[in-house]
């Protein structure tokens, strides 16, 4: 009962975050702001982690097929799958849940307990909207970029390590790349990153505006919203995955 | 002019406000006075809609607030302007950007006009040299009157102040209900401040409403104060050893 009682507000909020905006120039400079700070401050972590999972896929991939009947060029095929289908849309979608997701729903739940959103309301703004209809603008524009640098650092962090450790060279793992090259695989990479953004920024805004209480329920908020949106991600993945690769 | 009607308020079986009348008048300084826990943050927060009334009316001027639809109700509320108990400041933003976020929400205003207002609201409440300071960065009686600035930044007809005087010390307190009143009679603002405060009845109190376990207990001027006979109220006012020294003496 609970969980349906969510859902409705959770749609019930999101109705009230999608109704015309105030001055359409004011979300537009909110949004280029919650860019510089959902999406490019993200560069940094989005590119360490995807550089050493790229690494540690095509360490992995060569330990595990070790058998002179594998072409060696399978280490770059698998390493282009993994990081293609699933790591840098799914896995760094998790990420950003983690570090957005907790971003977005501490600052408007403090933004709540500390009457800011009330101060909005009595002045007569839409609060909703203009707290989080930005945030949805600006990832879901930006993640899809951060998704393309997590595929081509990850890819790169495979190729440098699988040639410094010995375990591939260049031109098998450029060939396992470039083998049976499905191109509708980056659109479903973008595809799920958008949704993810959506959800990711939604949830967690959700979670944020409904805190009551003080700074410890603004925690509590926190972590609920990256809980929610990670198991959402999860769930989403599933059914994109069957809808777009069936 | 706001006028309450028979205002009643709960929270599942809680009832915080309990049949409440009151009239509260332009160019005044009306107070709202009572324990914590008495209902005034309740009864404030219906004022503005930021509660809706379980029954009863709110009146601004003639129109009824609680009756209309949203979007008329949002074109009264942008003719108020709230103090809020921390000030609510927007955090993200400099001293500027939150006196010019009114203006840049609601009006048509150029760059410079609307600097030029800014700069005149934070002269008025004495906050010079300022501008580009974050919230965090500036005191606690600072952050009030940034907020007055920004709460009369669009000049409004209603001023809500919910205890202003909170965690400051006594000295700052009085600055700022004098500028409560001083805005209030300057600009003919309807004004109601939420205090329990003794300082700012005395001081500034044009009209005072005492709410008592969510009703409305008492109702005078601040000189009723001193010879009212209502016990509980007596009671409230009379709290403090300093208080109960000036009834003595008096």
């Amino acid at each position: 009962m609970r969980l349906f009682q969510l859902i409705g507000s959770y749609f019930l909020l999101l109705g009230k975050v999608f109704s015309k905006p105030e001055k359409k120039r004011i979300y537009y400079k909110q949004t280029i702001k919650e860019i510089e700070k959902l999406g490019l401050n993200s560069i940094g972590i989005v590119a360490i982690i995807s550089a050493f999972m790229g690494a540690v896929i095509t360490i992995q991939t060569a330990y595990n097929t070790e058998n002179p009947f594998l072409p060696s060029y399978l280490i770059g095929l698998a390493a282009r799958d993994s990081i293609l289908l699933e790591f840098s849309s799914t896995i760094v979608g998790l990420i950003l849940a983690g570090k957005v997701g907790s971003n977005i729903a501490s600052e408007i739940g403090t933004m709540r307990v500390t009457q800011q959103i009330d101060a909005l309301e009595v002045m007569g703004v839409n609060s909703s909207s203009y707290l989080i209809l930005p945030k949805i603008i600006a990832t879901m524009l930006f993640n899809p970029f951060l998704t393309m640098l997590s595929i081509v650092v990850g890819i790169i962090g495979g190729w440098s390590v699988g040639v410094f450790t010995g375990v591939v060279t260049t031109q098998e793992y450029i060939d396992g790349i470039q083998y049976a090259f499905i191109p509708f695989y980056i659109t479903y990479a973008l595809i799920k990153t958008v949704v993810f953004a959506f959800l990711i920024t939604t949830i967690s805004a959700f979670h944020g505006y409904n805190v009551e209480g003080g700074s410890l329920e603004v925690g509590r908020a926190s972590t609920r919203a990256v809980v929610a949106s990670s198991v959402a991600i999860l769930l989403f993945n599933l059914i994109l995955t069957q809808l777009l690769l069936s | 002019m706001i006028s309450i009607v028979h205002v009643s308020k709960s929270f599942g079986e809680h009832a915080v406000l309990k049949d409440i009348n009151a009239t509260f008048e332009k160019g005044k300084t009306n107070l709202i006075i009572g324990q914590s826990g008495s209902g005034k943050t309740v009864l404030l927060k219906c004022i503005v809609g930021l509660f809706d009334v379980d029954e009863g009316d709110i009146l601004f001027g003639d129109i009824l607030f609680n009756k209309i639809p949203f979007r008329e109700k949002k074109e009264i509320r942008k003719k108020i302007g709230m103090l809020f108990q921390g000030g609510a400041l927007f955090d993200s933003a400099t001293v500027e950007e939150n006196v010019m976020f009114p203006l840049d929400m609601f009006t048509t205003m150029t760059l410079e006009e609307k600097l030029e207002r800014v700069n005149f609201c934070l002269k008025r409440v004495n906050i010079i040299n300022f501008n580009h300071l974050y919230p965090a960065e500036i005191s606690g009686g600072m952050q009030k009157r940034v907020a007055i600035a920004r709460a009369i930044a669009l000049n409004p007809e209603f001023l809500f102040c919910d205890e202003p005087n909170s965690g400051l010390d006594p000295k700052t307190s009085i600055l700022i209900d004098e500028l409560i009143k001083e805005i209030t009679e300057e600009y003919n603002i309807t004004t109601i401040v939420n205090t329990h405060d003794m300082n700012s009845v005395m001081g500034i109190g044009d009209k005072i409403i005492f709410i008592y376990e969510g009703k409305k207990w008492w109702e005078g001027t601040k000189e009723d104060v001193l010879v009212s006979d209502n016990k509980e109220f007596n009671d409230f006012v009379f709290a403090s050893a300093l208080t109960r020294k000036i009834k003595a003496y008096l």
